[in-house]
C-alpha cells in the first residue's frame, strides 16, 4: 500500500498483457494513460488553484473572498467553469482563423509538457530525461510562441502591442533563468531532474539561496504575473494579447497562466526545496508525493503573495531590472559558484563544509550587491519649487496678457 | 518495418511538407510558423537518433530564439494581416534547378559512401551523452579550439553590437 500509483500501473499492465497485447504496445498504452492522467490532474488542480488564489487575494486585501457557493466557497470555481463553457465563441473579422484557434491550445500544452520530466515521488516520474533542465527551457519557447500567435492573428492593435511586449520580456528574462538553473546542475553534476532531486542532501536553497531567488523572480516574469504583467496591462493596452478571445478560448489562456504558476512552484520545489525528499519518503513513495505537493504550494504561495503585494512596473524598469541587475548578478553568482565548486572538490571537502562555504559565498554576494547598490544608485533628488500663489491678482496678469 | 522506421517516416514527411510550405505560402507569418514546424520535425528526428541534447538545443536555439526573432521582424516590417506581392521573383527557375542538383548530388554521395546501407550503431543505455559532450568540448585533444574560437566570435559580436548601438 506504500506505492498505490505503481500498484495501479502494474495491475493495468497485467490486465493488458492478459488481453493478449504485445509488450511494446502495452508500454505505449501505459505511457498514454500516464500522460492523460497527469494532464487531467494538472487541469483539475487549476480549478482548486483559482479558488485558492481568490481566497488568498481576499485575505491579503482584507476581505473574505468567495464564500457563497458551497463550504468556504469551494464550489465557486465550478460555477465559473460552467459559466465560461456556455459563453459564445467570437472570432474577430479579419483574424487568421487557424492560428487564432491553435494559440490557446498551445498556451496550455506548453505548460503541461513540463510535467513530463518532474519527479513526483521516488518511483513516480514521467521520464528521466538526462537534459531535463534544458528541456524545461525549450518547452518555454512554445509558451512564448503561443502569445505571439495570439497577438498576431487577432487583427487587433492592442493584441499586437501585447505580443511586442511579451517578446521583449520573455526573451530577456530567459537569460537569468537559465543561469540560475545552472546552479542546481553544478551541485548535482547532472541536468536530469531525478538526479537533481536525489543529490539534494541539504536542499539546494541552503546551498544557493540567491539562485533560488533569481529563479523565482525570472519565473514570475515568464508567467506574466504581476508585477511583470505588462503584456496584459488593463489600464494601458486593455487586455493585451488575449483581448479578442472569449469563452473557453480565453479560459485556456487563463488556465495556462494558473497552471504555469503552479508549475513554477513545482520547479522551485524540485530544484531548490528537495522535491519529494522528506522523512520516510523513500520507503513510502506516497509520502514523497505529499511532500512534493506541500512544497509546490509553498512556491505557489510565494508567487501569489508577490503578485498581490507589488504594483506593476513600467516597461523600461522591467528591462533595466533584467539587463542591469539580474543578468550581471546571476553571471557573478555562476562564476563564483563554479570556481568554489572546483576548489572544494579538489581539496576533497566534506559535504557539510561544501554546503557551508556555498551558503556563506551566497550571503557574501548578497551583501556586496546591497552595498554596491547603496553606493551607485543616487536617490531621486526632490526638485525644490519656489512657492507660488495659486491665482494671480488681475493687475499683474494684465501686463503679460497679449493685447487682442 | 519497425516502429522506429514508421516514426521516422512520419516525422520526415512532416518536415518535408512544412519545408515545402515555407517557400510556397503567401503569408509571411504563416511561412515562419511552417518553418518552426520544419525545425521541430528535425528535432524529433534527433530524438529518434537518441541525440536528446541536440534535439533540445535545436528547439531552444532555432525555435526559441531564431524563429521568434523572425516573427518579431515580420511584425515590425510587414502588414501581416493582408499580404500582398508575389511569392517568387524571376530567379525561381535557377533556384529550383540548383536545389534539384544539390539533392541529386547528395543522394549520389550517400549512395557511393554506402551511408544509405549502414545501420544505426547501438549505444549502451548507460552512456551519459551530455557529460561526454561536455568533456569533449573542453578537452585539448578534442574540440577545445573550435569551442574557444566560437566563444571569441560571439563575444566580438556582442561588443560590436554595443559599439554600433552606442550614442555618439
Amino acid at each position: 500500500m506504500s506505492d498505490p500509483i505503481n500498484l495501479i500501473a502494474n495491475w493495468l499492465q497485467g490486465l493488458l498483457l492478459g488481453l493478449g497485447l504485445s509488450v511494446g504496445l502495452t508500454k505505449i498504452i501505459l505511457s498514454f494513460v500516464g500522460a492523460v492522467v497527469v494532464a487531467t490532474i494538472g487541469m483539475l488542480t487549476v480549478i482548486f488553484l483559482i479558488w485558492l488564489e481568490r481566497k488568498i487575494a481576499g485575505r491579503i486585501q482584507d476581505r473574505l473572498g468567495p464564500n457563497r457557493a458551497g463550504p468556504y466557497g469551494l464550489l465557486q470555481p465550478f460555477a465559473d467553469v460552467i459559466k465560461i463553457l456556455t459563453k459564445e465563441y467570437t472570432t474577430p473579422d479579419g483574424a487568421d482563423v487557424v492560428v487564432y484557434n491553435i494559440a490557446p491550445i498551445m498556451a496550455v500544452a506548453s505548460v503541461l509538457l513540463i510535467w513530463a520530466v518532474i519527479p513526483f515521488a521516488s518511483t513516480v516520474v514521467g521520464t528521466n530525461l538526462n537534459v531535463g533542465v534544458l528541456y524545461i527551457m525549450a518547452v518555454g519557447a512554445f509558451g512564448l510562441l503561443s502569445i505571439l500567435m495570439a497577438g498576431l492573428s487577432s487583427n487587433n492593435k492592442f493584441a499586437l502591442l501585447g505580443a511586442f511586449r511579451s517578446v521583449a520580456q520573455l526573451i530577456s528574462y530567459e537569460i537569468p533563468m537559465v543561469v540560475s538553473l545552472l546552479m542546481p546542475v553544478i551541485f548535482a553534476r547532472s541536468m536530469g531532474l531525478v538526479d537533481i532531486v536525489e543529490a539534494q542532501m541539504p536542499w539546494f536553497i541552503i546551498l544557493s539561496p540567491l539562485a533560488a531567488l533569481i529563479f523565482i523572480i525570472a519565473s514570475m516574469a515568464e508567467v506574466n504575473r504581476a508585477p511583470f504583467d505588462l503584456m496584459e496591462a488593463e489600464s494601458e493596452i486593455v487586455a493585451g494579447f488575449h483581448i479578442e478571445y472569449s469563452g473557453m478560448k480565453f479560459g485556456m489562456f487563463y488556465v495556462g497562466e494558473f497552471l504555469h504558476v503552479f508549475t513554477v512552484g513545482a520547479l522551485v520545489a524540485t530544484l531548490f526545496l528537495g522535491g519529494w525528499r522528506g522523512p520516510w519518503a523513500e520507503q513510502y513513495p506516497i509520502l514523497g508525493l505529499i511532500y512534493f505537493y506541500i512544497k509546490t504550494f509553498v512556491g505557489y504561495f510565494i508567487v501569489a503573495w508577490v503578485r498581490l503585494t507589488v504594483p506593476r512596473i513600467r516597461i523600461d524598469q522591467m528591462l533595466d531590472f533584467n539587463w542591469k541587475f539580474l543578468t550581471p548578478l546571476s553571471l557573478v553568482l555562476l562564476i563564483i559558484t563554479a570556481v568554489l565548486d572546483r576548489v572544494l572538490v579538489l581539496v576533497n571537502s566534506e559535504r557539510w563544509v561544501y554546503s557551508l562555504v556555498m551558503f556563506l559565498a551566497n550571503i557574501l554576494i548578497i551583501w556586496a550587491t546591497v552595498e554596491v547598490l547603496k553606493k551607485t544608485t543616487s536617490k531621486p533628488k526632490r526638485k525644490e519649487f519656489p512657492m507660488r500663489p495659486v491665482a494671480m491678482a488681475p493687475e499683474t496678469s494684465t501686463s503679460t496678457e497679449p493685447s487682442s | 518495418m519497425t516502429g522506429m522506421d514508421s516514426l521516422f517516416l512520419i516525422f520526415a514527411v512532416i518536415t518535408l511538407i512544412s519545408a515545402f510550405l515555407v517557400v510556397t505560402t503567401k503569408n509571411l507569418f504563416h511561412a515562419a510558423l511552417w518553418l518552426i514546424m520544419t525545425l521541430f520535425g528535425v528535432a524529433a528526428i534527433y530524438v529518434l537518433l537518441n541525440a536528446f541534447y541536440l534535439a533540445v538545443i535545436q528547439v531552444i536555439v532555432y525555435i526559441g530564439a531564431i524563429a521568434i526573432l523572425m516573427i518579431f521582424a515580420i511584425m515590425l516590417t510587414q502588414r501581416v494581416m493582408n499580404p500582398s506581392g508575389r511569392i517568387f521573383n524571376k530567379n525561381w527557375i535557377i533556384a529550383a534547378l540548383l536545389g534539384a542538383f544539390m539533392f541529386i548530388g547528395l543522394v549520389i554521395i550517400s549512395m557511393q559512401t554506402g551511408a544509405s546501407k549502414t545501420t544505426l550503431p547501438q549505444i549502451s543505455g548507460q552512456l551519459d551523452t551530455v557529460s561526454e559532450l561536455g568533456q569533449a568540448l573542453v578537452s585539448p585533444n578534442a574540440y577545445v579550439i573550435p569551442f574557444e574560437v566560437a566563444s571569441v566570435l560571439l563575444l566580438a559580436a556582442l561588443i560590436g553590437a554595443i559599439f554600433v548601438s552606442r550614442k555618439r
